[in-house]
């Protein structure tokens, strides 16, 4: 497959994970992820410095199922949603049925009183598993450009 | 001890005692302007971070004293120095990176600089251009150096203070509460990464909250839910002499679970087997495991110094997070993961692993986000009222039961009086 048959399969994936988060379809969200794929989410300047906190660090699927058990039984949070806008993917790498690449989003969050805010910025730094029946992410890297987290982040990004 | 019942009721604080705490207090301009100058920068020690983030002669690192900017800096002796992060001149940043390394600090605006000490050493165009202009010849640059910090360092924490009158740090402390420091600040750190919590509250609902261990098993179901920590745990309150420094403790009671057992990781395997079993059970229950590292059994240690520093422990995951006041409603939270440096790389890994536990996604920390905004919101209309402040009594002392309200009773003890309210 070339760079350009690529794009289209790593775009859908992204479309789908967005729409997938945003319907608060979050019980599927594990499902995009292969089983042992891992989700971090990293700021720049951490990321820059080699530093290696995550914000949330799953190191594999049961690692995310857990985590949406958690937000549906056990964290008490304000109604909230997200909105995300991912641009075009750039594709960074392939080989071996794995695809690299990188995309940058924007989040809005919407309070359950109506009110707005920007509430992230960053990109994607994502590891697609091409070689399945479909596309699945093997590593999802979040980096925010900004570290300041307004309240709190429950649901991913 | 001291009672409750001296406490005089003022304009500020019309009532006496710890147990009635007036809502205004969360959103009056003029007790934000009070505690940034009777409180910040008055006679008490405030975190700006670690030794090692500044660890070669000319690091520095941009921080703040309540919401006061300073600049932390390594001296070419290796000692450590602080100042007010703001031109004598203009009164602009003088520093604007997070951390650096400089010879000299030179305001962009005019190129006043200043050394390591905050003296002024050289004025662009102190003597004019041709003749002409520049400063008056009785200007004198000794006069017009930056406002300097004390600096004092406990196990790697530096603390800062624009009061001369403050007490030496461990006096400040008291003996309780720099044990628990070090037992949490052993060795050589390593700073693990950064982020940075904005609430929507007052400063003191945060500090508050995290003094607080009444709600920690309620409002906190993950805790319960996986049975992390309940009241019934062994454990206990450490309130200092002036009420402002305390720490709150839990262990794994071993005898309670598995008397047979004393290898010290009994409870997590039968944390961890309950979890399996219960119906909200976790898919990859490594995350409750953990290490006992300072061989004492103690899993959970939240301690807090006055006015801003909250040092916690979470099984593995150890943090410095610094309280920085953005406006009466308004609170940044810095969190400063950390490690040792000669941590192996399993415990290196269950640092991270358990980080999932803690800040703005952290499973046991989350709803700490957003309460204080809950109660900001509800602000309007409460008038002359006052919040109740009674679990567990009037006073605030130590107490081995954590049904308890004493340590924010001892965050009051110690504001009213450094506020005179």
């Amino acid at each position: 497959m070339d760079s350009a048959a690529y794009h289209g399969v790593v775009a859908g994936l992204l479309a789908d994970y967005a729409h997938c988060i945003d319907s608060d379809d979050l019980e599927r969200w594990p499902a995009l992820f292969t089983e042992t794929a891992s989700y971090r989410i990293s700021t720049e300047f951490n990321h820059a410095r080699g530093l290696p906190i995550g914000i949330i660090d799953a190191r594999n699927r049961n690692m995310m199922e857990d985590r949406i058990t958690a937000l549906r039984k056990a964290n008490i949070y304000e109604p909230q949603r997200y909105r995300h806008i991912i641009s075009n993917p750039r594709i960074t790498g392939a080989a071996d049925g794995l695809v690299q690449a990188e995309a940058a989003f924007l989040v809005v969050r919407t309070m359950i009183d109506g009110s707005q805010d920007l509430f992230v910025s960053g990109r994607y730094l994502d590891e697609i598993d091409v070689s399945g029946s479909q596309p699945l992410f093997a590593r999802k890297l979040v980096v925010l450009d900004s570290d300041k987290i307004d309240t709190l982040l429950a649901i991913p990004l | 001890m001291t009672k409750a019942s001296t406490y005089k009721a003022t304009t500020f604080w019309p009532n006496d005692g710890l147990t009635e705490v007036p809502y205004s207090l969360y959103d009056d301009d003029e007790i934000y302007q009070r505690e940034r100058e009777r409180l910040f920068m008055g006679p008490t020690w405030n975190v700006l971070g670690l030794e090692c983030e500044v660890p070669n002669p000319g690091d520095y690192k941009t921080t703040f004293v309540g919401d006061v900017p300073v600049v932390l800096v390594r001296g070419k002796d290796g000692s450590l120095k602080g100042f007010e992060n703001r031109c004598a001149h203009r009164g602009a940043l003088l520093c604007l990176e997070r951390f650096g390394n400089a010879r000299a600090f030179t305001c962009v605006y005019h190129a006043w600089s200043y050394n390591e000490d905050g003296d002024l050493t050289g004025v662009a165009f102190q003597n004019g251009v041709n003749g002409e202009g520049g400063m008056p010849d009785d200007f004198k640059r000794e006069e017009h150096g930056l406002q300097r910090l004390y600096i004092a360092t406990l196990a790697g924490l530096v603390f800062g203070s624009f009061d001369a009158k403050v007490p030496p740090l461990e006096d400040y402390l008291g003996p309780d509460i720099v044990s628990r420091i070090h037992r949490v600040l052993p060795r050589p750190l390593k700073v693990l990464g950064y982020y940075t919590q904005t609430m929507r509250n007052n400063w003191k609902l945060y500090f508050e909250n995290v003094k607080d261990p009444y709600h920690a098993s309620i409002l906190h179901l993950f805790f319960t839910t996986f049975r992390l920590n309940r009241l019934s745990q062994k454990g206990g309150i450490i309130v200092d002499e002036s009420g402002g420094h305390h720490v709150s403790y839990s262990m794994l009671d071993k005898t309670a679970n598995n008397p047979k057992d004393d290898s010290g990781d009994g409870d997590y395997d039968n944390a961890k087997l309950r979890a399996d079993t219960d119906e909200f059970g976790l898919k990859a229950p490594a995350l409750l495991g953990g290490r006992d590292e300072f061989d004492d059994g103690i899993t959970l240690q939240i301690l807090t110094v006055f006015p801003g520093l909250v040092l916690q422990q979470v099984r593995n995951s150890l943090v410095v997070r610094q309280i920085v006041p953005r406006g009466v409603d308004r609170t940044d939270i810095v969190w400063t993961n950390y490690g040792f440096e000669d941590d192996d790389d399993e415990l290196a890994d269950l640092r991270l692993l358990q980080a999932n536990f803690i800040g703005p996604a952290g499973y046991i920390s989350m709803e700490d986000g957003a309460v204080g905004a809950m109660i900001q919101r509800a602000l309007p209309g409460t008038g002359g009222e006052t919040s109740v402040v009674k679990m567990g009594g009037d006073g605030a002392a130590s107490q081995e039961s954590r049904a308890t309200e004493t340590s924010i009773r001892g965050f009051w003890k110690a504001y009213r009086k450094i506020m005179d309210i």
